[in-house]
């Protein structure tokens, strides 16, 4: 059985194609790009936001995507339970629609930051995660606006009920400062929602999936959900 | 708005001589009216016209090898790499106004350059940079790097093209004149490019993409003017780019192109309406009419002169089959973008442009372009006193160093020489997922998905070398570029320049173009790399000096076979490490010249291109028999700081290495040459025998120079570089430098 992905295309969005390519070509599923106008999810199994700048993120990242036309589904669908995965941009929009807790602001350095980084899976408690054997991944970054911020109750109840997916690290998976490159709160780089059918992430994991670029550990991620799904 | 009388004064005020005023009259058979005046003005000004330079630019090979549609043909070159399909590639300078406002200069400058792509019908895949500014330690300068880089950066990152490469060099001579060239590179299907042209009468024009306001008039002009005091008050004349609207624009307009429902577009920069207007019908053989009032604006009352002038960024003239008006209009409409019928294509080879309902414009786009009846002028030219000065120099006179050690560890702090880390990780190069080898190699290499094909690319010019020798050192330039194409693993396939130069009025200059041009000319037909077209930016000067000449290639090269991509670091412990070619102990405009010694000086390296091609030729044998491990050129900083890059530009997996070098005169002499045509290759123990076979039937001299290993880098006991201390001064000299509070 293939399962479907349904890859939104906003207007900006430029990660779209590559979302697509990794769905479609490298795992051999179907996939379909959703335009933002529309509302039909055309019978996905899985909904991604890929990365890009939305609407030219012009007013605040994420912030006019969210009242898209294609969102209002999305959000039904992920409330009842739908998976849905927010990449870099993705992200910035699942917590604008209040999908997941907490805002991304600017990089610390103020600069857009475009790098390899290792990310520690601090949970396998989800289906992108249960089934990736390796406990860290080199995985590339690309973003202006990816500093993880929130109060200090919502980060407690983030790690109270595991939702803190992965946190920067170093090669050897230590969680400190030195890895954290952009200032994120406890070195967040991808979470959950409590129900877990909702994974944002700032690292670009379609980027790390074709073995002709020379990494391979972001297709894990989207073969554990397959695994997940299909079992 | 009553508009001025024309008259001669009103022509100077505009950038044109007294000839030029006199034949636009004689041409026009009357005197123009204000708004004619500021078409022509800008139509003949240097930067759309080439008046100066198209002469010279005519004696480079233009055609040859896999070139589909050869310089000055369409807004951008393409060369056939099979399969069907074609890559355009282009570089274009935006240093004017990169010197008054950094940010939007160099934004805008990345924003034209693509739009010269996908109007081709091509999606951009990569873009490269290469820059010049003045030293680190003038705050200036600093203010001036950073932005151009922010601006380069978001455009790029919120556009969604990768960039992947360039170059950045630091010389007091651009200290006033920073040097902005920005190169794009997009692939199409070769039976789907579309052309710049207006046929068929009848057929709509249309203006798309964005309204049009009041920026950017007289931009064209403003870049054929040396900088003074005076630029300062003409940053109004530099545009503002939207990224997002120019992505929008991209998707919009490949959509129509595929769809096959127009007969030409063109992207408007330079010269906006004026521009596309004319360089359209002229190249169709056609007219057009056009009413102003049509034209989306973003404030009212603006005039035709306005109009016709503004520089408006992301918006673009397309000419639609009749038929399919409609349906150029909803894709736009699904983009949300402007899309306004504004006029349509006639017969009588004129350009007619109503506004209020009365005749504002009418002139034969013919006169108005470059290979019509835009004036060719061939200036004067004198050998540079100054050359004769500079060459009196003998290597042999310097002090040597006392310590090798601290000599190398100058050189290698050069900003020109360390890694430019600090600069591309603000650019996102791996949007789309195809780079394979991203910033900080010899080249970039760009995987065309479908098929098992690259794209290799780089920009090259040591300035230094073409000011100590215009002839020798544009020669440099484009074998500097091949062999970094050749180290990627890839055949040099077509050029594009950027020659960026003082004002061509100064014969001394003009005379430092033309050397240039021979140079490049006679490098491109002996390695068979046809240039594709380019541009030209002259008056890269204030009152104080101008820049050093730096023609700028941009190169493109195909690896046929992916499994043939070579990068340029060290792989393994224990491999022998060769070098390829011979040291002419060449101190003459070296980086150690300059860092150690504080000279501009001498003769450029010297460049036989014969031993270069050899050295090409058996480096992509050596390369298709898989019997070398990494292949990295020789350039500045000489042997001792290309070793050090080899040990260390794979951060991930330092190597260190130790070697014999013979010394024939100085040690400074060989640790620091530039001598061209050197390449340093490891290879495997077990591949030593094939590879000294394969080296040994070519004519290249080459010798085993030391093995791979340890955590140093170690040179005939004169030399013990930790690689962790290598890696500390290459990565963090810039970040460190740009740390510092202004």
């Amino acid at each position: 059985m293939k399962l479907k992905f349904g890859v939104v295309v906003f207007p900006g969005s430029n990660c779209d194609h590559d979302a697509y390519y990794v769905t479609k070509k490298l795992l051999d599923q179907e996939s379909e790009f959703l335009w933002h106008k529309e509302k039909d999810l055309k019978n996905s199994d899985v909904i991604i936001l890929p990365g890009g700048f939305s609407y030219g993120d012009y007013l605040r990242t994420g912030a006019i995507a969210r009242f898209s036309p294609i969102m209002e589904s999305v959000i039904k669908f992920a409330n009842s339970g739908g998976i849905v995965l927010g990449i870099c941009n993705g992200f910035q929009i699942l917590l604008e629609a209040g999908l997941l807790p907490g805002v991304l602001l600017k990089n610390e350095s103020t600069k857009f930051i475009c790098k390899d980084v290792f990310l520690k899976i601090q949970s396998k408690n989800t289906s992108f995660t249960a089934f990736v054997e390796k406990d860290v991944l080199q995985i590339s970054i690309a973003h202006g606006d990816g500093n993880y911020f929130a109060d200090e109750k919502t980060l407690a109840e983030l790690k109270n009920n595991d939702q803190i997916v992965f946190q920067y690290c170093n090669r050897k998976g230590d969680v400190d400062s030195e890895s954290n490159p952009n200032g994120s709160l406890m070195n967040i780089a991808g979470i959950t929602n409590k129900e877990r059918n909702i994974l944002g992430m700032m690292p670009h994991p379609e980027r790390c999936s074709d073995k002709i670029l020379g990494n391979t550990d972001g297709i894990e991620l989207f073969n554990s959900l397959i695994k997940y799904l299909t079992n | 708005m009553i508009e001025p009388a024309v008259d001669i004064q009103l022509a100077k005020e505009h950038g044109l001589t007294e000839e030029e005023f006199e034949l636009i009259c004689q041409k026009l058979g009357r005197v123009p009216n204000f708004t004619e005046l500021g078409i022509f003005s800008v139509m003949w000004s240097e930067h759309c016209s080439y008046k100066n330079s198209i002469a010279l630019l005519k004696t480079l090979p233009r055609e040859g090898g896999r070139l589909l549609v050869g310089a000055g043909e369409e807004n951008a070159g393409l060369v056939d790499i099979g399969d069907g399909l074609a890559v355009a590639f282009k570089i274009e300078s935006h240093n004017h106004p990169s010197a008054v406002e950094p940010y939007q200069g160099a934004a805008t400058g990345v924003g034209g350059i693509l739009r010269d792509i996908f109007t081709m019908g091509a999606r951009p895949i990569a873009v490269l940079n290469s820059l010049r500014f003045g030293s680190l330690k003038d705050p200036r300068t600093r203010f001036l790097f950073e932005h151009v880089v922010e601006g380069i950066a978001d455009y790029g990152n919120c556009f969604g093209v990768p960039t992947v490469g360039g170059e950045v060099f630091f010389d007091d001579s651009y200290t006033d004149n920073p040097l902005v060239n920005a190169m794009a590179i997009g692939i199409v299907q070769k039976d789907r490019t579309a052309s710049a042209t207006a046929k068929g009468k009848g057929n709509p024009v249309m203006i798309v993409g964005s309204s049009t306001g009041r920026d950017g008039i007289h931009g064209a002009t403003f870049a054929s003017e040396e900088i003074s005091e005076e630029s300062e008050s003409k940053r109004p004349s530099v545009q503002v780019g939207d990224p997002f609207t120019e992505k929008l624009l991209l998707e919009a307009t490949l959509e129509i192109i595929k769809n096959d429902w127009i007969i030409g577009i063109q992207d408007m920069g330079a010269a906006g309406i004026s521009c596309s207007t004319s360089e359209m019908s002229a190249k169709g053989d056609s007219g057009m009419f056009i009413n102003l009032d049509k034209v989306p604006l973003r404030e009212e009352g603006m005039s035709a002169y306005e109009i016709m002038l503004s520089e408006s960024q992301e918006r673009m003239l397309v000419v639609t089959k009749k038929e399919f008006e409609q349906n150029v209009k909803d894709t736009f409409l699904k983009w949300d973008l402007n899309c306004e019928y504004i006029g349509h294509v006639t017969d009588d080879k004129l350009i007619t442009i109503f506004q209020n309902g009365e005749k504002q414009v009418e002139i034969a786009p013919y006169d108005l372009v470059l290979g019509g009846g835009a004036p060719v002028y061939h200036r004067e030219t004198k050998e540079p006193e100054y050359l004769k000065e500079l060459r009196e120099f003998n290597a042999l006179d310097l002090p040597e160093p006392e310590c090798i050690s601290e000599a190398f560890a100058q050189v290698f702090s050069s900003p020109n020489i360390v890694s430019k880390r600090w600069v591309y990780e603000q650019y996102d190069s791996m949007v789309r997922t195809n780079t394979i080898v991203g910033p900080g190699c010899d080249a970039s290499v760009i995987y065309i998905k479908g098929t098992n094909k690259a794209i290799s690319a780089t920009t090259d010019c040591n300035g230094r070398y073409v000011y100590l020798n215009p002839y020798e050192g544009t020669k440099i330039a484009v074998a500097e570029a091949a062999r970094n194409i050749v180290c990627s693993g890839a055949v040099p396939l077509a050029i594009t320049n950027c020659l960026n130069f003082g004002n061509p009025y100064k014969p001394e200059m003009y005379w430092n173009f033309q050397k240039a041009v021979e140079g490049m000319g006679d490098a491109c037909r002996f390695f068979d790399t046809p240039v594709t077209g380019g541009n030209v930016s002259f008056y890269n000067e204030s009152p104080i000096n101008a820049v050093y000449p730096t023609p700028v290639i941009g190169m493109i090269g195909l690896i046929e076979d992916i499994e043939n991509i070579t990068t340029s670091y060290f792989k393994n412990e224990g491999d022998y490490i060769f070098i390829l070619g011979e040291d002419r102990d060449e101190i003459g405009g070296s980086e150690y010249l300059k860092i150690v010694h504080g000279l501009v000086k001498g003769d450029s390296p010297k460049m036989d291109m014969q031993i270069e091609k050899d050295l090409h030729t058996l480096v992509l044998e050596l390369i298709g028999s898989k019997v070398i491990n990494s292949a990295h050129d020789i350039s500045e900083g000489g042997l001792a700081c290309a070793l050090a890059e080899c040990c260390i530009l794979n951060l991930d997996h330092p190597i260190g290495a130790e070697l014999k070098i013979p010394i024939k005169q100085r040690a400074d002499f060989t640790f620091f040459s530039e001598s061209q045509s050197r390449i340093i290759v490891s290879v495997s123990p077990e591949d030593r025998n094939s590879f000294e076979e394969i080296a040994a039937r070519s004519k290249v001299a080459f010798f085993a120079a030391g093995r791979t290993g340890g955590n140093s880098l170690k040179i005939n006991d004169q030399f013990d570089f930790s690689t962790k201390r290598l890696i500390e001064i290459y990565y963090n000299t810039i970040s460190k430098r740009m740390n510092v509070t202004i």
